[in-house]
């Protein structure tokens, strides 16, 4: 565990932003943990190819930090939403989705306000050409989520960011482990 | 001197909480209403005298923080106190 006021950290092999709700979302969710002291070296290591993992806030946080395109809105909605979605595994040649079939449907939970992911036309484009659409959602869109997606690498597939919540679907005990694969991918491409 | 900083969703942004300010408008009996769009007013004081001093520095700000400019879309007054 790092503190977000620190500016070092020791050499690790994977950098993961959890979910939260960091600062109480002002101003823009993950806008003011994207400029903390420890995003800084997150952004040098991140130049350097370590890997790093951000989930639904952690996700908000890394687009806000510029480590990945677009911006996550509030949920078309506006409601808050907390239940179990389908995704799809879009690209399983990365070191985050090794573990799945390419297509693969996994049922993991979700749990936000704001997570519709929007990008302006060049960057979509841009995303499907460059296979950096991670997952999409199955018929299942929570959020109104611009072309149903629900995880997007960096160009280099060494950054993740998605508002679903694989740690929450790793064991038995949470009545789902298609999640399990990303952590799985993870231990295998960094071991 | 003092910045305001308006701040709007860019053309294409779905703002759900703007079509619901509209919805409910309408619900009220008010007719002829478009879209409706919400955005942020921020309010700044400044030490600086010099309004082009002080304009850069407010969108630097912008840039860095006060908006995305992914989604959205700023608007810098400044005024004497």
């Amino acid at each position: 565990m790092v503190w977000h006021g620190d500016s070092e950290m020791a050499p690790t092999d994977l950098i993961v932003l959890p979910g939260g709700f960091s600062y109480g979302d002002y101003l823009r969710s993950g806008a003011m943990s994207a400029r903390s002291p420890v995003m800084r070296e997150v952004i040098a290591r991140a130049g350097r190819g370590v890997a790093i993992l951000g989930i639904c806030n952690g996700f908000q946080v890394l687009t806000e930090a510029g480590l990945l395109p677009g911006a996550l809105l509030p949920n078309a909605g506006l409601k808050f939403v907390c239940r179990d979605v389908r995704i799809r595994v879009e690209n399983s040649q990365t070191p985050f989705t090794s573990a799945y079939e390419q297509g693969q449907v996994l049922r993991i939970p979700v749990a936000h306000h704001d997570g519709q992911y929007f990008a302006q036309p060049d960057t979509l484009a841009a995303l499907r050409e460059g296979d950096q659409i991670a997952f999409r959602y199955d018929n299942d869109n929570p959020n109104g989520s611009l072309d149903d997606i629900a995880g997007i690498f960096n160009d280099r597939k060494t950054v993740l960011g998605l508002m679903p919540h694989p740690e929450r679907a790793a064991d038995g005990m949470h009545g789902g482990t298609d999640g399990q694969g990303l952590l799985q991918s993870l231990v295998a491409a960094l071991s | 001197m003092k910045a305001r900083v308006h701040i709007s969703y860019k053309t294409g942004v779905l703002d759900p909480q703007g079509k619901a300010i509209g919805l409910t408008l309408a619900n009220l009996g008010f007719e002829g209403i478009g879209e409706v769009r919400q955005g942020k007013l921020i309010e700044l004081e400044l030490a600086e005298g010099d309004a082009e001093a002080a304009r850069k520095s407010v969108e630097d700000m912008c840039e860095k923080l006060l908006a995305n400019t992914v989604i959205e879309n700023y608007a810098i007054e400044l005024a004497d106190d």
